[in-house]
């Protein structure tokens, strides 16, 4: 069971997150002058990186807080978690936790 | 009797009774199940699954492949080695044939499970593990110490009382540490991520009946460690050769244990078969203890120093031999023994026990499990574990002492240290290593020969059926097994487990693993070190659903929902249904004038007529509500619900949808405006808390500028739709103060007025089509509150209805359940509720998707309405619809399915919803419902079949 940091709460283990897909996905402006297709990609592409991914995560069985977690898809490693609001981190080789 | 009169951790001086296959034998306190079989001569235990064959005791601990029994007393328990039931006063058990019997009654014993939070864990209370433990525990550190014996020392346990001393002192240092814990009988099962480990304790397992019902028989421990040491220990592996499956046939260490441990000797004339020379001391302590013991050893060079015992004590050596196979029944007669490698000079030799010593696999298995890397030893015949865990994890985990693949006792002592030191100096505790006790010269000092099986005929072309050379005994699969998977192409040992099921029993891979590798290895002419081994996974051991269920059984198994006013439907026969978590009453059936009771059709009908023609309630307490406060709530709403809800005025109540970004509906229901800054939500039974979480995601990842605070209501709030043309009388009379007119309190408002003296919230709402008032007042009061309704409704004939009545209601007015007439792929269009969608807003969620072109396709599916040609028959929820009653033609069109379906007093009939390809344009046809195999005319018409004007609602 891995342990996952609520930036409200600490570490917490994962059965208490519920997962919230790509992170940083803004609304965009004037939806009604997009084209179809430019809808759908919003609507229904997300990027699939193997590596270091920024996704929302909602601290569903704690605070019921969302916050933004930086996660290696590889090796499941929360690598950073910051509030919603805050920049991505820059994250050096050395990854922070 | 093989029981030796003095020696061994047993207490002579109490005599347990215990019964194996209808017999009555004796044993000690301190005995397992498999020892005191011994003890009184009895080596055939089991009988195999697929070969039937007989079947003995292989080991003496978790390793056991070969013995297994099932409890019967004092509660049936199946699939259990014999090698780790400690024995009990009372004890009954029997032989498997394989395979085991669940019990036929539940299980009246408690399992729970605990938290336990520690810097450091130790795994297992051997030499390493005890020194590791020590060490943390002198440096303050909180530890916790797990073992699955009752006893601490691991395999000291296993001879003439080595270092027990020590052991004692160090476990009593260890109990009074304030900081640590020691869990005996505890097996440390599972590794998964960051440091957690779950161990299961056997609590009151070994004291049978007199077991305390309030304890827990069994605990889960979840463990969550920041360093984890592994001192797991190893276990002995076999060679494998023809009939080696006999009973009689053992682990040399499992010889040595039953002697030194349990004060057995389980045989008089023993052979021991070895290829290293850690057996070699078995074979001199048994010699010792009065058994006539012969060596067979396949390499000629014999250490000097184990030659001299055996001549010492008398021991035959057979230097350059194997065994190639055995003879005997029920129990191993003799060994056929030839030259190694060449298979001459074969030889019959008499014995009544073969010991065998393959060499030592060390137990990785919670290493690999936390995705540690193992690489082979060729010299040790062994795959050990690379320090350091890929993936740069936070938690260390280390393994030390003989599951890193160190032989020496000197060596395991001072590696538990060492390793302990190395866990607390990354925990930046800076820690000196514990002065470990003086041990004798070790006398096992070189690797043995690396040999799986004796020397066999490579053939691929499939496998012999009488073959008789078993990898996995409980699996009854042999070497010619393996072979054939070979042969058939599998070249993974992952795909060559799964082919020949080898280690997917209780052995999971700890004696078999590494000899299917090395036979695969060895046919395929490969490099074992590149072939590998499979992946462990969890369980290590055996661990029964019930541990791992715990407390959450039966009733608290999922949380059953009731509504303040249950204990009232349970009094008045309500039949209920399961909604979620939630019973709800389905309907009241009533006492018929012959004595029984309604039916569901006949209690709907009658429930159904009272609310159309007199005056029914329901309990809908059942609602999800959300309370929606903020000076931005109106705009939130706005943003949330397909329409406009900010214009929306204090004591006004409006019905809403609201969609994904798709479009797609997800919920519907009403708002009520308290106040400027308040509002009240109801969503769907089924999705209050998917609702809840999809206004808080929007809340606070996408408009974490809007002043709004969300907060569930559901449970503070009963609710009871008072309905039908005789509602007002009702309403007026349990609510004096309140002006009830149409004029003063009309549709879509509420009013705040005492009903019973409790203050209520009373909304012109209706989910029937009828006059209905829907009382709303805090749970505490519910139950007051209805018997008030109920009570002043007796006049008028009131009646309470249960859900499939309010959906009869509702389907006859065309109003959709989200969730069975709709199901993710449906927009309000397509439900016919344009209405429901503003124009005027610039964007709410979904908006942009209503205008896709999929969604303005004019072949969407439509809810329409069906009637049965034959209005007596009733329609299947599911059900396809299609145009053309021939269906000898594939494929046939579907053109939806029927998505509600219902018998009805209003309607004179059956009826049905469906969602129906161009629906809205097929109005009046005729179209077909498929159902059991038989085509059913139907006609489509308009949703709404009863009250289409809408005549009814203000009474
Ligand atoms: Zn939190």
């Amino acid at each position: 069971m891995q342990l996952i940091s609520c930036p409200w709460c600490g570490p917490r283990e994962e059965a208490e997150y519920h997962y919230g897909g790509q992170a940083h996905v803004a609304y965009p402006h004037d939806v009604g002058a997009m084209s179809d297709a430019d809808w759908a990609d919003y609507l229904f592409f997300r990027d699939n990186p193997r590596g270091p991914f920024a996704e929302r995560w909602v601290h569903a069985a704690g605070c019921r807080r969302w916050f933004n977690a930086v996660r290696d898809t590889g090796t499941h490693e929360v690598l950073a978690v910051y509030r919603i609001g805050e920049p991505q981190p820059e994250l050096g080789t050395q990854a922070s936790r | 009797m093989t029981r030796l009169t003095t020696g061994g951790l047993i207490d002579r001086t109490t005599v347990l009774s215990f019964s194996f296959d209808g017999r009555p034998y004796a044993g000690h306190p301190g005995d397992t199940l498999a020892s005191a079989l011994l003890a009184n001569g009895v080596h055939r235990v089991a009988t195999s699954v697929n070969r039937g064959r007989p079947r003995g005791i292989m080991a003496a601990g978790v390793e056991e492949a070969s013995a297994l029994v099932q409890l019967e007393a004092p509660f049936p328990e199946p699939m259990l080695s014999a090698t780790t039931i400690e024995l009990y006063e009372g004890l009954v058990a029997r032989g498997l044939p394989g395979r085991g019997k669940l019990a036929d009654r539940p299980d009246p014993a408690r399992y729970d499970a605990i938290h336990a939070h520690c810097d450091v864990l130790v795994v297992g209370a051997g030499p390493a593990g005890l020194m590791a433990a020590l060490t943390a525990a002198r440096a303050g550190s909180r530890v916790v110490l797990v073992d699955e014996q009752p006893m601490v020392g691991g395999s000291l346990l296993g001879t003439r009382g080595e270092l027990s001393d020590w052991t004692a002192t160090v476990l009593a240092e260890l109990t009074s540490t304030p900081e640590v814990l020691v869990l005996s009988r505890t097996t440390a099962f599972g590794y998964y991520d960051d440091g957690f480990v779950l161990a299961l304790q056997k609590r009151t397992d070994h004291l049978g009946a007199a077991a305390p019902d309030n304890a827990a028989r069994q605990r889960i421990w979840r463990l969550r460690a920041k360093q984890v040491i592994l001192a797991t220990g190893a276990h002995e592996r076999p060679v494998v050769f023809a009939d080696n499956d006999r009973p009689g046939v053992m682990l040399a260490q499992a010889g040595r244990t039953y002697l030194n441990r349990y004060g057995v000797l389980a045989g008089n004339r023993i052979l021991v078969f070895t290829t290293n020379d850690s057996a070699y001391v078995a074979a001199v302590e048994l010699a010792e203890a009065g058994a006539e013991v012969t060596v067979v050893d396949p390499r000629t060079d014999l250490a000097p120093f184990w030659a001299a015992e055996c001549a010492r004590v008398g021991i035959a050596v057979r230097p350059g031999h194997m065994v190639t196979g055995t003879t005997g029944e029920e129990r191993v007669t003799g060994v056929h023994l030839a030259a190694y490698p060449s298979g001459g000079a074969s030889a019959t030799v008499h014995c009544d026990l073969l010991l065998v010593s393959g060499g030592w696999n060390p137990t990785v298995h919670l290493f690999s499990q936390a995705r540690g890397k193992l690489e082979y030893d060729a010299e040790l015949g062994a795959f050990l574990p690379v320090a350091g865990l890929p993936g740069a994890g936070v938690v260390g985990v280390r393994v030390t002492g003989a599951a890193a693949g160190t032989v020496s006792l000197a060596g395991c002592l001072a590696g538990g240290a060492a390793e302990a030191v190395a866990a607390l100096r990354d925990l930046g505790v800076a820690a000196q290593p514990v002065a470990p006790p003086p041990v004798g010269t070790d006398r096992v000092e070189r690797a043995g020969l690396v040999l799986w099986t004796v020397p066999v005929e490579i053939s691929l072309d499939g496998s012999d059926l009488s073959d008789t050379r078993f990898v996995d005994l409980q699996r009854d699969a042999t070497v010619g097994d393996v072979l054939r998977a070979a042969g058939a192409g599998l070249r993974s040992v992952e795909h060559v487990k799964r082919y020949t099921t080898i280690g997917t029993a209780h052995d999971q891979g700890k004696t078999s693993g590494l000899i299917a590798s090395g036979i695969m290895a060895d046919a395929l002419g490969v490099d074992m070190a590149a072939l590998g081994t499979t992946t462990y996974r969890p369980p290590y051991a055996s661990v029964s659903f019930a541990a791992l269920a715990g407390r959450d059984r039966g009733a608290i198994f999922d949380p059953v929902r009731v509504t303040a006013i249950h204990s009232w439907h349970i009094e008045h026969g309500a039949q209920f249904e399961d909604v979620g978590q939630w019973k709800r009453p389905l309907c009241y059936p009533r006492r018929t004038a012959f004595g029984g009771l309604e039916d569901l059709p006949a209690a709907v009908a009658r429930e159904t007529r009272a609310a159309r023609t007199g005056v029914a309630m329901l309990d809908a307490s059942t609602l999800g509500k959300i309370n929606v406060q903020g000076v931005d709530a109106g705009e939130f709403l706005d943003r949330i619900y397909t329409n406009i809800i900010s214009t929306l005025k204090p004591g006004f109540v409006r019905y809403a949808v609201m969609c994904g970004m798709d479009g797609m509906i997800l919920d519907d229901g009403t708002v009520m405006r308290v106040s400027d800054t308040e509002f009240v939500l109801t969503t769907t039974t089924g999705n209050a808390a998917k609702v809840l979480d999809w206004l808080e995601e929007f809340a606070q990842t996408e408009w974490p500028d809007l002043r709004v605070h969300l907060t569930s209501v559901t449970e503070q709030w009963a609710t009871i739709p008072v309905v039908g043309p005789l509602s007002r009388q009702v309403i007026a009379a349990v609510a004096p103060a309140l002006d009830v007119s149409n004029e003063a309190f009309g549709f879509m408002t509420w009013r705040s007025a005492e009903i019973a003296g409790i203050e209520a919230r009373i909304c012109r709402i209706s989910f029937s089509g009828e006059l209905a008032y829907e009382v709303n007042v805090p749970s505490w009061y519910g139950i007051a509150v209805w018997q008030a309704v109920f009570d002043a409704g007796q006049p008028y004939g009131i009646t309470p209805y249960g859900t499939e009545t309010m959906h009869v209601l509702r389907a006859e007015k065309g109003y959709p359940i989200i969730g069975q007439d709709t199901d993710g792929t449906v927009t309000p269009q397509d439900l016919g509720m344009s209405w429901v969608v503003s124009k005027k807003k610039l964007d709410f969620v979904g908006k942009r998707s209503f205008s896709r072109a999929e969604n303005l396709r004019p072949d969407r599916k439509h809810l329409v309405g069906l009637l049965p040609v034959d209005r007596s028959v009733l329609l299947a929820e599911g059900a396809q619809v299609i145009a053309d009653p021939d269906v000898s033609q594939l494929p046939v069109v579907m053109l939806g399915h029927v998505t509600s379906s219902y018998r009805s007093v209003a309607l004179g009939g059956t009826f049905g919803l469906a969602l129906v390809r161009s629906g809205r344009d097929r109005i009046g046809e005729r179209l077909f419902a498929w159902q059991d195999g038989e085509v059913v005319p139907v006609m489509v018409t308009g949703p709404v079949l009863y009250d289409e004007e809408g005549a009814r609602r203000d009474g």
